[in-house]
C-alpha cells in the first residue's frame, strides 16, 4: 500500500513533467493533464477506502524513523481533503478545455495546475510542520504563476496584493515553525503532540498558537486578515479562480484545524474562544462585503470569505459534533463553491462580462444554467434539501449543544444574508431581461457543461444521501479528538 | 561579447568545467558536492558560451532543450525514489546494487543526485538562455 499512500503527490508531479516533455503540443497536455487529474482522483478515492477500512495510514519516506524522517499521514480528514482535492482538479481540467485560451496552454498552464495539486495534496499528507511550510510554498509559487499568467492588467495587479500578503504569511509561518523547534526540540507533528501536552510552559505554547493561528489566517482568509482573496481571485481566468477558490483557502482551514486539534490544545478556553469570534466576525464582514459588490465572482470571492467563517467556526466550538460538522461543511462547500465559479465562467462565455448589472435574460435563453446556477447557490445559502442545509444544521446543533447561541445567532443572521446575496445574483443574471445581446458560442463549450452538472449532481445526493457523508465526516472528527491513534501509527508503538 | 581572450579561454574552460561538474557530482554521494552543484556548474559551462560565443551556438552544443533537461531530471528523480516501492520498501528508501566488476555499487541515492543535476542544469540554463536572448 506504499505506493498508494505517496500517489497523490507523485501523479502531479510524473503528469506535470510530462506536460514539460511535450511542451510544443498544447493539445497533448491537456489530454495528459486531463488524464493526470482523474488518476488522482481515482488514487484519492482508492486511499480513502483503505482508510475507511483500515484505519490511519502512515510511512516513512525513505525509511527513515519518525520523528528524524519525512513522514506521510493520512487519517480520514487527510484522504477527505485529497479526494476533494482530486474532484476539484478533475472539474477544473474538463472545464479548461473550453475555458483556457491558446497563450496560456502554451506557456505552461497544464504542468502549473498539476504542481499545484501537488502542493495541496503535500500539505494534506504530511506529518510534519516544516514540510507543510515546504508545501505550501510549492502551491503558492505555482498560484503565483498562475495568477498572473497571461499578464492582464487586473490579473498582475491581483497577483502582487496576492503576492505580498502570502509572502508575509510565509514568514509568519517560518518564524512560527522556528520557534516552535526551539522549544520542542522536534517538528513531526505526532511527535509535537505527545511533547506539547508534557510541556512545563503553557503560555509560551499558547503564544506560538496565536503565531500559527496569524499564518495560517491569512492563508484562509479569516477576519480581519481576508482583503487579500477578493482583490485578486476574481482577476484570472475562470478555470483558475474556480481552482483557488475550491481548494486553496481550504488548505488553510485544514492546516488551522489540523494543528488546533493535534498540537494547540493546552488553552482551548483561550484559543479555541477566540477562534470562535473570529468564525463569527469573518461570516459577518464576508457576507456584508458580497452584499456591497456588483460583479459575478467578487460576490463570490466575498463569500468563499464567509464561508470560511463557518468552517472555523466548528474547530472553535470543539465538540465532536460541531468538528464533524466543519469536515461536512468543507465537503460542502468546495464542491458548491467550485461550481459555482464554473457557472460564473459560463455566463461570461455567452456574454462576455462579469457586471451583474450588465447581464440578465439568461433565465429565459438558457434555463438549464439557471438550473445548474440555482442548485449550488441555494445550497450556499443553507435551503433543504441541498448540502449546504444539512452543514449548517450540524453547526447550529453543534452550537446549541453547548449553548453558545450568540454563534448559533450570527450563523443564521449570516444565511439569511447569504441567501439574499445569491438571490440578487438570480435576479440580477438570470431573472431580469437581458440587456445586451448575447455572443455566439464555439463547439468547446460542451466541456463547460459537463463538470458543471457533475458537481451539481454531487450537491443534490450529498443533500439526499446526508447520511453516510456525515457518518465519514464523524469519523474523521473522531479521530481528530482522539489523536492517540494518530501518535501511535506515526510513532509506531514504542510510546 | 567581443574578447579575444574570453572566447579562447572558453573554448578550454567549457569541458574543464563539464568534466568538473560530473567529479562534484560522483563526489556528492559521500563528501561535500553533489547533484545541486554538480548541476550548477555544469549550466555555468554552456553560460560560458552563451556569453562568449552567443546564445545560439550554447544552445546548439547542449543539443536538448533545457525545458527537457527538467523533466527528464523530475521523472529521473521520481523513478529513483519509485525503485524502493518496487522492492517493497517505503518510497525514496535507499537501496544499493554491487556491480560484478571492480567492487563498484550503485545506488538510487545516485539516481536521485542524477536528476537533480539535469533539474538544475535545465532550469539554471532555461533561466538565462531567455533573459540573454532577450537583452537588448
Amino acid at each position: 500500500m506504499t505506493l498508494l499512500l505517496i500517489s497523490p503527490i507523485l501523479i502531479p508531479l510524473i503528469t506535470a513533467a510530462l506536460c514539460l516533455l511535450v511542451w510544443r503540443r498544447p493539445v497533448w497536455q491537456r489530454w495528459l493533464g486531463t488524464a493526470g487529474a482523474f488518476a488522482l482522483l481515482s488514487a484519492s478515492g482508492l486511499l480513502l477506502k483503505l482508510v475507511w477500512d483500515r484505519g490511519i495510514q502512515a510511512e516513512q519516506m525513505g525509511s527513515w524513523p519518525a520523528p528524524f524522517g519525512i513522514t506521510l499521514v493520512a487519517d480520514l480528514f487527510s484522504a477527505v481533503m485529497i479526494v476533494l482535492a482530486g474532484l476539484t482538479g478533475a472539474a477544473v481540467f474538463v472545464y479548461s478545455h473550453g475555458n483556457i485560451d491558446r497563450f496560456r496552454e502554451s506557456f505552461g498552464y497544464y504542468p502549473l495546475m498539476h504542481l499545484l495539486l501537488m502542493g495541496v495534496c503535500g500539505a494534506f499528507l504530511t506529518g510534519d510542520v516544516f514540510n507543510l511550510y515546504v508545501w505550501f510554498e510549492v502551491m503558492l509559487i505555482s498560484s503565483f504563476v498562475l495568477l498572473a499568467l497571461g499578464g492582464e492588467r487586473g490579473q498582475i495587479e491581483g497577483a502582487f496584493k496576492y503576492v505580498t500578503l502570502n509572502l508575509v504569511s510565509s514568514g509568519f509561518f517560518l518564524a512560527a515553525v522556528g520557534l516552535l523547534y526551539s522549544v520542542a526540540g522536534t517538528l513531526n507533528m505526532a511527535d509535537l503532540a505527545v511533547k506539547l501536552r508534557e510541556t512545563s510552559n503553557p503560555p509560551l505554547i499558547t503564544a506560538l498558537a496565536m503565531l500559527f493561528l496569524v499564518a495560517f489566517g491569512i492563508k484562509a482568509a479569516v477576519f480581519p486578515l481576508f482583503f487579500w482573496l477578493p482583490a485578486s481571485y476574481h482577476t484570472p481566468p475562470v478555470a483558475v479562480s474556480a481552482m483557488f477558490a475550491g481548494l486553496l483557502t481550504k488548505v488553510g482551514v485544514y492546516a488551522l484545524i489540523r494543528v488546533f486539534t493535534l498540537l494547540f490544545v493546552q488553552d482551548p478556553a483561550y484559543t479555541h474562544r477566540l477562534i470562535l469570534v473570529i468564525s463569527g466576525l469573518t461570516m459577518l464582514t464576508g457576507v456584508l462585503g458580497a452584499m456591497s459588490q456588483n460583479e459575478f465572482r467578487r460576490v463570490l470571492s466575498f463569500h468563499i470569505v464567509s464561508q470560511i467563517g463557518y468552517m472555523i467556526m466548528g474547530l472553535g466550538l470543539f465538540t465532536r459534533l460541531a468538528l464533524a460538522a466543519s469536515v461536512f461543511y468543507i465537503i460542502h462547500h468546495i464542491i458548491v463553491k467550485t461550481n459555482l465559479f464554473l457557472v460564473a465562467g459560463i455566463v461570461h462565455r455567452h456574454t462576455g462580462t462579469m457586471e451583474l448589472k450588465r447581464l440578465g435574460g439568461f433565465y429565459e435563453s438558457r434555463p438549464l444554467l439557471a438550473l445548474l446556477f440555482l442548485v449550488p447557490a441555494l445550497s450556499l445559502a443553507g435551503v433543504p434539501p441541498l448540502s449546504g442545509f444539512f452543514a449548517k444544521f450540524f453547526l447550529v446543533k453543534g452550537g446549541l449543544a453547548i449553548e453558545q447561541y450568540w454563534i448559533v445567532a450570527v450563523s443564521l443572521f449570516v444565511s439569511i444574508l447569504t441567501l439574499f446575496s445569491m438571490i440578487k445574483i438570480w435576479a440580477e443574471v438570470f431573472w431580469k431581461p437581458a440587456s445586451e445581446p448575447e455572443q455566439a458560442v464555439s463547439s468547446r463549450a460542451r466541456s463547460l457543461w459537463a463538470p458543471v452538472a457533475a458537481l451539481a449532481a454531487i450537491t443534490v445526493f450529498i443533500g439526499v444521501g446526508v447520511e453516510p457523508v456525515f457518518r465519514l465526516s464523524d469519523a474523521a472528527a473522531v479521530q481528530m479528538l482522539n489523536p492517540e491513534e494518530y501518535i501511535r501509527v506515526v510513532l509506531g508503538g514504542n510510546r | 561579447m567581443n574578447s579575444v581572450i574570453l572566447s579562447a579561454a572558453t573554448v578550454l574552460l567549457k569541458p574543464l568545467l563539464t568534466f568538473i561538474s560530473l567529479f562534484v557530482l560522483l563526489r556528492g554521494h559521500n563528501e561535500p558536492g553533489g547533484g545541486f552543484v554538480g548541476g550548477l556548474i555544469a549550466a555555468s559551462a554552456f553560460v560560458l558560451q552563451a556569453i562568449a560565443h552567443g546564445v545560439p551556438p550554447a544552445r546548439r552544443s547542449l543539443r536538448v532543450r533545457p525545458r527537457l533537461l527538467i523533466a527528464g531530471g523530475l521523472l529521473t528523480a521520481a523513478a529513483s525514489g519509485l525503485i524502493s516501492v518496487a522492492m517493497g520498501a517505503p518510497f525514496m528508501t535507499g537501496q544499493t546494487y554491487a556491480l560484478p566488476v571492480l567492487g563498484w555499487k550503485l545506488s538510487t541515492a545516485l539516481l536521485f543526485d542524477i536528476g537533480v543535476y539535469l533539474v538544475v542544469m535545465g532550469a539554471v540554463l532555461h533561466i538565462i538562455f531567455t533573459l540573454v536572448e532577450d537583452a537588448p
